[in-house]
């Protein structure tokens, strides 16, 4: 009788057969994968989503100011001319103009409905000023307008702004959160499924100790099958989320708030990095249960 | 090859074994006898690091056991054949598969050839595609002895090797355990078959060992 010789063999493909194929394990970290990562499109969205909104109403309100000019109606018309004649020769201002009726009478439409007699109300005087690329100086410019035309205030949006950028930045942090969070109960549960498939093969791990498998031989078994059926569940549930994000409502005039939520343009790429994340979640998670069950078992 | 020196181990608050020392020379046979629960099992387990001693020192292969890692322990069972009497397979996996675990863990693979050589010293090569479960007792046996022999290893311990099967079967693998001394390997069989003993005794030069009162005593002619 001749003793068999060795031969190479892929470690990787050997390793996974000796672990049995299924077991009450194996929907549970694939629908654990597939749910989460669906949750992490909409979280992902949602973040995009409202930055980019936030981003754009901040940029919208950045580059304007917005003077009103409240006067007597003897004054109104002198104030105006100082206004126009001082914005003229205030450096860094791109462009500026007066509101007239018509546009105020259109601004104030949706609160008060069509054919407002503008004239009769005493609603200020509005002037949209449009800053340059340099910019001008909103103190100074305060200071001559105090001055020239006592009743003119202007709005630089700065009140507006910064809670805007603080909400968008309030918004990303919450949609990296949530990611976080995501990945987190994904790492969990998927430590509870590889704690459960290694005590279920309990017998399997110790008939390999016995002929010689190394811990990081057994580990690699479990922590190939779980990865692989992780990113499978990932793929799934990002395949599920994008096409629920395209189903959403297209974006109009009435959307409001809603307007753009969803991805855009190179967006739609971002979720494909959650299919290999949650892989190498799953793959850290099950590394770590494995080396320490598989001490605990043998 | 595989030393003990002064080895108790302690399980429970009672001692199973205590001061036990013995040296297993390369190519020797033994036999360990003893009543059920005597510690048997016991020191086998010491001998390929299952367990570590309370006390004393248990050498493998020149390496005390307590300087071993898991992966020191992995690897010196690759140079210990290891048969137990409720033989455990991996019972999704064919027979032949089971049989080259050894070599399929250390990321090696087994010649065809080879292989069906081996299962046919068995008298398993009908059944190479079987699965564990479909085995009787004697082929379990059989195939958890080729699986133990099939990385070539320098010793061989087996637990109660006989203790499933027929008195015919009993004698097939103890035939196979002789063949492998005769080949050079080390046998060190745990069993209270005296008539396996005997039979053994009469075609090699084997030493029988008791276990008795938690020691182990080289048996008298009696056997």
């Amino acid at each position: 009788m001749k003793l068999p010789a060795a031969k190479p063999a892929s470690p990787a493909t050997r390793a996974l057969q000796v672990v049995p194929p299924s077991g009450p394990t194996v929907w549970l970290t694939s629908f654990t994968a597939t749910a989460m990562t669906f949750l992490c499109v909409f979280a992902l969205a949602l973040s995009l989503a409202s930055g980019r909104l936030a981003d754009r109403w901040s940029e919208a309100l950045a580059r304007t100011a917005t003077i009103r000019l409240s006067a007597p109606p003897e004054q109104v018309q002198i104030q105006t001319d100082a206004i126009l004649s001082l914005l003229a020769t205030t450096p860094g201002i791109a462009s500026f103009r007066a509101i007239d009726d018509a546009e105020t009478r259109a601004l104030l439409e949706p609160w008060f409905g069509p054919g407002l007699p503008v004239e009769a109300l005493p609603i200020p005087r509005l002037f949209e000023v449009v800053e340059a690329e340099s910019g001008y100086d909103s103190e100074g410019l305060r200071q001559r307008l105090a001055a020239e035309a006592p009743g003119a205030l202007l709005d630089d949006h700065t009140r507006w702004r910064r809670p805007m950028a603080e909400a968008a930045g309030r918004i990303r942090l919450l949609g990296v959160l949530s990611i976080a969070l995501i990945g987190a109960a994904m790492a969990a549960m998927i430590t509870l499924a590889a704690n459960a498939a290694l005590a279920t093969n309990a017998e399997v791990i110790r008939v390999l100790r016995l002929v010689g498998a190394k811990d990081s031989y057994i580990a690699r078994a479990f922590v190939r099958r779980f990865t692989l059926r992780a990113f499978a569940g990932a793929t799934v549930g990002t395949l599920a989320g994008l096409v629920g994000v395209a189903a959403l409502p297209a974006a109009d005039a009435a959307g409001g708030f809603l307007t753009g939520l969803g991805f855009s343009g190179p967006g739609w790429l971002w979720p494909l990095v959650l299919p290999p994340l949650a892989a190498i979640v799953a793959f850290l998670a099950t590394r770590r249960a494995a080396f320490a069950k598989l001490k605990e078992l043998t | 090859m595989i030393a003990f020196e002064n080895v108790a181990y302690s399980y429970g608050g009672g001692d199973l074994l205590s001061d036990v020392s013995l040296r297993l020379a390369p190519g020797s046979f033994h036999f360990l006898t003893g009543p059920s629960g005597s510690g048997k099992s016991t020191f086998l387990k010491l001998a390929y690091a299952e367990l570590q001693p309370t006390s004393g020192q248990v050498t493998l292969f020149d390496r005390d056991v307590k300087s071993l890692s898991r992966d020191d322990v992995a690897r010196t069972r690759r140079r210990i054949g290891i048969v137990h009497q409720d033989c455990k397979f991996l019972d999704h996996l064919s027979l032949a598969a089971n049989m080259a675990l050894p070599f399929t863990v250390s990321d090696r693979e087994s010649s065809p050839q080879d292989m069906n050589e081996l299962l046919g010293w068995v008298g398993l090569s009908h059944l190479s595609h079987a699965l564990p479960p479909q085995l009787s007792g004697g082929e379990r046996q059989r195939a958890a002895l080729a699986r133990a022999v099939i990385v070539d290893p320098d010793v061989i311990l087996a637990d109660e090797p006989t203790g499933n099967v027929d008195w015919e079967m009993s004698l097939r693998i103890l035939t196979l355990l002789v063949e492998l001394n005769r080949m050079g390997k080390t046998i060190l069989i745990a069993t209270h078959d005296l008539n396996l003993i005997r039979q053994a005794k009469a075609q090699l030069q084997a030493r029988v060992l008791r276990i008795s009162k938690r020691r182990i005593q080289l048996a008298g002619a009696d056997l």
